[in-house]
């Protein structure tokens, strides 16, 4: 058993164990916990996967961002020492047929992919040339400028770079998004706005 | 992740013992973790006794004196066994799981940042290309262990702390963000390493003369650095005068000492991010001192060691003056209201930051309309960095192996960081050092 092996069972049980606690506990704040010992361990999974940059993302926003602000609603709005969540049965058995379709959904998946052929697409896709030559870029992580390039439209994986190609790339797809958080930040300062000339 | 590890020189060290190459990396992580604990306990220590001196010295007292001879320099292990002997304490009212779990999220967090964090050219833990944004993720977690903190001691002053904190950084944390991107913007890298070896060769090519938005950005990060490690003017969550101890008022003994050790080793965090983003790091500024140490660094043996030693010197003292003006500014500059602070932030620092990293962004532009160059120094970055030290761009030891100083730049594939294409560089130049790679269908 190696290292990466190692490393890998202890962030899987972690993530489980806090997913279980996170569904198990009615405490809305230990939740919050529970979900960061679940976020924290995916983020560690990848980044033994080396995708350093993914997993900055999951607890820079999901744990960074996301939970602070759940707490910190919590902290504002309850109105008692420490909120509970009750579920009633009918919720139980919902939430429970959806995992259900979900877990089926997940299985046939993984299931329908051909992991070997994937695997060494993915390998040689990442051969990408450090500047000298002697430093797998894609093994060890270092997919950052890479995955830059891409944004812009340069795509080092399509093999066209060096040509100085354009391709689409993922500028267009990341716009399209930030336009649409806009309109979200947008639409709740209104919504919050509104609220409070109505009481005045 | 263990290929990660710039520990080459350590596993040819074990590899001569004859021990496995698992069993290499292994030992490389734990001797990477023991340093770094190390530094991470220090800082406290130090900062600590730095507190105390500097604070006597303003309010015209002597502060320490006697603990450990001169100067009181033990004062904070004097400190620290007072404080391993005191009760640990949870109140009934508190959530116990949550209340003695977050000081070790707050620990836990700081600590992480320095996995990371290079110390001199090639020595980090974690030669990561997006370090810097790890560092700036895994910081953000510790807010999340105060705001912990202050909820589940069952007090309400915690739970105004933890409200305040959580204010705070929710604001805070977006013209950090925007003041680290601005010399990521002229550097073209988010590697820690990269970017400190982009400012070698002269105070002139640090970031902080860059161009004027990187100047003022400079300052505006150091603000916001300090707001966010809750230092005073902006330590609303503590507030003793108003919140008892704030988000710590329920604590005790080692676990209300947890906060402060991340407090600390934080603040050196934020102001070494501050040394290598716009005070060059480990170079000294002076062009004959930096080569000198450049080239110790690429030799072998011990010398190589010895200039790793310095470019951690002269990256501390650095980073310490950050520091001590942190401190400087806690026991000189009054506390503002909880309003000030988001005021502060949301109608001054946000609109600031914002328009330092547009003007950064044209300035570049301007300057290559203007003058068909994109710095005001003679060099473009890439050639700089190139020129520092061969063969050592991604972040891990120099190879001793590899051939001398390429001075003139003209290896064009060793520009990981190039500037705009220019009219002497052909179309696809920033992508030259990538090769062309084949999918298979």
């Amino acid at each position: 058993m190696n290292g990466e092996a190692v490393f890998f069972t202890l962030f899987t049980v972690s993530a489980c164990l806090g997913a279980l606690a996170v569904v198990v506990s009615q405490n809305v704040v230990r939740m919050a916990f529970w979900l960061i010992i679940c976020l924290g361990s995916t983020a560690g999974l990848f980044f033994l996967a080396d995708a350093d940059f993914v997993g900055a993302v999951q607890l820079l926003i999901y744990v960074g961002g996301t939970l602070v602000l759940l707490v910190f609603a919590v902290m504002l709005t309850s109105s008692g020492p420490y909120v509970k969540i009750e579920t009633s049965p009918g919720e139980v058995i919902l939430a429970g047929m959806i995992g259900l379709l979900f877990l089926f959904m997940v299985i046939a998946a993984q299931t329908g992919i051909d992991w070997e052929g994937t695997g060494s697409r993915i390998a040689e896709a990442s051969e990408i040339d450090p500047p000298d030559g002697t430093f797998d870029t894609g093994a060890e992580g270092h997919t950052l400028r890479p995955i830059g390039m891409s944004l812009l439209g340069l795509r080092p994986d399509r093999g066209a770079a060096a040509s100085g190609t354009l391709f689409t790339g993922y500028l267009l797809p990341f716009e399209i998004v930030s336009v649409h958080l806009l309109v979200v930040l947008v639409g709740a300062a209104y919504l919050a706005r509104a609220k409070r000339r109505r009481e005045a | 992740m263990f290929l990660t590890l710039a520990t080459q020189s350590l596993a040819e060290l074990l590899e001569s013992a004859g021990i496995s190459s698992g069993w290499q990396y292994a030992g490389a992580a734990v001797v990477h973790m023991a340093l770094l604990f190390g530094v991470f306990s220090l800082c406290p220590f130090f900062f600590i006794w730095m507190e105390r001196k500097v604070a006597g010295r303003i309010q015209d007292r002597l502060g320490p004196t006697r603990v450990g001879g001169r100067f009181g320099w033990l004062q904070s292990l004097a400190d620290g066994i007072k404080l391993i002997q005191k009760e640990d304490l949870c109140p009934p009212a508190a959530d116990s799981l949550l209340f003695r779990a977050a000081p070790y999220i707050v620990c836990m967090a700081s600590f992480a940042a320095f996995v990371v964090l290079p110390f001199s050219d090639g020595w980090v833990a974690v030669a990561a290309d997006s370090g810097l944004f790890i560092m700036l993720a895994v910081m953000s977690l510790e807010v999340f262990g105060i705001i912990l903190a202050g909820y589940s001691s069952g007090s309400k002053w915690s739970l105004f702390g933890g409200m305040r904190e959580a204010a705070q950084m929710v604001s805070y944390e977006i013209p950090l963000a925007i003041c680290a991107v601005i010399p990521i913007v002229a550097a073209g890298s988010l590697n820690l390493n990269e970017i400190g070896n982009m400012q070698s060769g002269g105070i002139q090519n640090w970031f902080l003369f860059h161009d004027p938005f990187t100047f003022i950005a400079f300052f505006v990060y150091f603000i916001v650095a300090t707001a966010s490690c809750k230092r005073a003017p902006f330590d609303l969550a503590e507030a003793e005068s108003e919140l008892v101890g704030g988000f710590h008022t329920e604590y005790s003994g080692m676990r209300w000492s947890f906060f402060f050790m991340g407090e600390y080793a934080s603040m050196f965090a934020v102001c070494g991010i501050a040394s290598i983003l716009f005070l060059g790091g480990w170079n000294t500024g002076i062009p004959a001192i930096d080569q000198g140490l450049a080239a110790m660094r690429a030799s072998s043996g011990p010398s190589a060691y010895l200039g790793g030693v310095l470019g951690i010197g002269v990256f501390a003292v650095k980073a310490v003056i950050g520091v001590f003006i942190q401190v400087w500014l806690r026991w000189t500059v009054p506390r503002i209201r909880i309003d000030q602070v988001i005021t502060v932030c949301l109608k001054y620092l946000v609109p600031i930051s914002c328009f330092l990293f547009l003007g950064s962004i044209t300035w570049p532009l301007l300057l290559h309309a203007g003058q068909q160059r994109t710095t005001w120094t003679s060099e473009p970055l890439g050639e700089r960095m190139a020129a520092a030290i061969p063969g050592n761009v991604a972040g891990r030891p120099a190879n001793p192996d590899e051939p001398a100083a390429n001075p003139d730049g003209s290896d064009e594939s060793r520009h990981p960081a190039s500037d705009v294409p220019s009219e002497a560089a052909p179309a696809g130049h920033a992508v030259t050092w990538m090769k062309p790679v084949e999918v298979t269908r």
